[in-house]
């Protein structure tokens, strides 16, 4: 058999994502971390916070739950479910700054956590930025901004 | 003195006995469908430690302890352990050693290195230099996951593809005695196979052409077929590997395994209730299946002789990392009940 003739077979026979599933799960936990989002905006602004000052409290508050969450082994089970749900908002950057600190920990708080932590997170930052400045450049070259 | 048969196979003429094996596990294998066969298992998965690689350790220690005991020997008795894990540098099994004092030989073979452990165990005792020897091989969920997946805590989803590295350990004690069975009668060291399979979280088809290859090899050098073993037994290749390894063997050698085929990592979880995809594996996965469920129903008459076939994904996360194949190997052990 060839490898060609074996990864046909491989694909023919190699169950795949239940992907309306997985689609309709993100979209319910997303749209609901966005709402619960919105409603923490609200609450915030009513207490006399700016307007950026409370989106900022809002991305703080999210990070802060998904850090206990993380810590508590909550956040795991729950993304099971939820996919990118709980991957693309805020909630899944800082769960991946904090899964690896805890889990490095037993290596020293150096070389494990502190070293380990931005492991997963480190090429969203890394690209994140690098995206930013290419994005303000052109900005720059094209008098916009 | 072992007698060579065909390409691969070697024939074991003094026929050395299982004398005694134990197999311990953690809480979601004690949750399956095999519960009532282990002899050891903790709820706990740093199982009273402090760190995973710790707690792995204390399980292959329990496992190679119960072992010796149901053996009735001594650790002294004990000439040379065969033994690997799934660690960096197999530090769970060496550090299990260093606090046993036994004889090692490390192993790695990945998912096979039980079938490895086992037959190079028999061969040694074959040899007539050792007496008693002792096959052993474990994984942790945990420590597999940190080291060749995310870290635990990560909320991701896993391929439906994907296996469960089981928290399992299993250890045999290999002597020759005619009252103990079942016999190591046959051993087959497998070749490395690759047929281009690059997705590390599917590693039951990485690992299905290699079982496929062995198995053929081994039926074709003793001048057997299927329907002349009770059970002929992957570990492990999961639900979709297990599909994978039918239909390569019905293609290349137009052999029909079905009636005669299980694996260990299908029969370690009950996939249907727990949420283990594809099935279980990890080294310590068909050790502790073997050493517990398969070897007592050796031993009652359940069945007459079972072709234990290890199967391994020879991969690093350095390899897949840099985009390379997974290579499989499998070895064959063959356990006969009279």
């Amino acid at each position: 058999m060839t490898a060609q003739e074996y990864q046909q077979m491989v694909h023919s026979r190699t169950p795949h994502s239940p992907l309306a599933k997985d689609c309709l799960m993100a979209f319910l936990f997303g749209g609901g971390i966005s709402c619960f989002g919105q409603v923490l905006r609200v609450l915030y602004e009513r207490t006399g916070l700016a307007e950026a000052d409370a989106k900022l409290a809002v991305s703080v508050t999210l990070i802060a739950l998904t850090a206990v969450l993380t810590a508590t082994g909550a956040f795991a089970k729950i993304a099971r479910v939820a996919g990118a749900g709980t991957a693309v908002p805020i909630t899944g950057f800082a769960n991946s700054v904090v899964s690896p600190a805890v889990e490095f920990n037993a290596e020293g708080r150096v070389l494990g956590t502190a070293a380990k932590m931005f492991s997963l997170a480190g090429p969203v930052i890394v690209y994140g930025c690098g995206a930013a400045a290419l994005y303000g450049l052109i900005l720059f070259l094209t008098g916009a901004a | 003195m072992a007698e060579r048969i065909g390409n691969s196979t070697v024939r074991l003429l003094s026929r050395p006995s299982v004398l005694a094996a134990a197999s311990a596990v953690g809480k979601m294998e004690h949750e399956g469908p095999l519960a009532s066969s282990f002899e050891i298992f903790c709820n706990d998965e740093f199982w009273g430690e402090t760190t995973f690689e710790k707690a792995e350790v204390a399980m292959q220690k329990a496992a190679l302890a119960a072992a010796i005991d149901g053996a009735g020997v001594t650790a002294d008795a004990v000439e040379a352990v065969f033994a690997g894990d799934l660690l960096n540098q197999c530090t769970a099994t060496s550090f299990a050693m260093r606090d046993l004092g036994l004889p090692l030989a490390g192993l790695y073979g990945a998912c096979s290195t039980f079938a490895l452990s086992l037959g190079l165990a028999a061969l040694a005792v074959e040899s007539g230099g050792f007496h008693c020897t002792m096959g052993s091989a474990s994984s942790h969920f945990c420590t597999a996951e940190r080291q060749y997946r995310q870290p635990l805590e990560y909320g991701g989803q896993r391929s439906q593809a994907a296996q469960r590295t089981a928290t399992a350990a299993g250890a045999a004690v290999i002597g020759c005695s005619a009252q103990y069975r079942p016999h190591v009668d046959c051993f087959a060291i497998g070749r490395v196979r690759d047929l281009g399979i690059k997705d590390a979280s599917n590693m039951g088809a990485a690992m299905a052409p290699a079982a496929a290859q062995t198995i053929e090899y081994f039926l074709r050098d003793t001048g057997t077929k299927p329907g002349d073993y009770g059970m002929i037994l992957t570990g492990d290749l999961g639900s979709t590997g297990s599909e994978l390894l039918l239909e390569v063997l019905r293609t290349e050698a137009g052999l029909d395994l079905s009636a005669v085929h299980a694996d260990c990592g299908c029969l370690l979880f009950d996939a249907a209730r727990q949420d283990v995809h594809s099935g279980g594996s990890g080294a310590g996965c068909s050790a502790a299946v073997v050493c517990s469920h398969i070897l007592k129903r050796l031993q009652n008459g359940e069945l007459p002789n079972v072709l234990f076939v290890g199967t391994g994904a020879l991969l690093s996360p350095t390899t897949t990392l840099q985009g390379e194949t997974v290579p499989g190997i499998a070895h064959a052990v063959l356990l006969t009940a009279g």
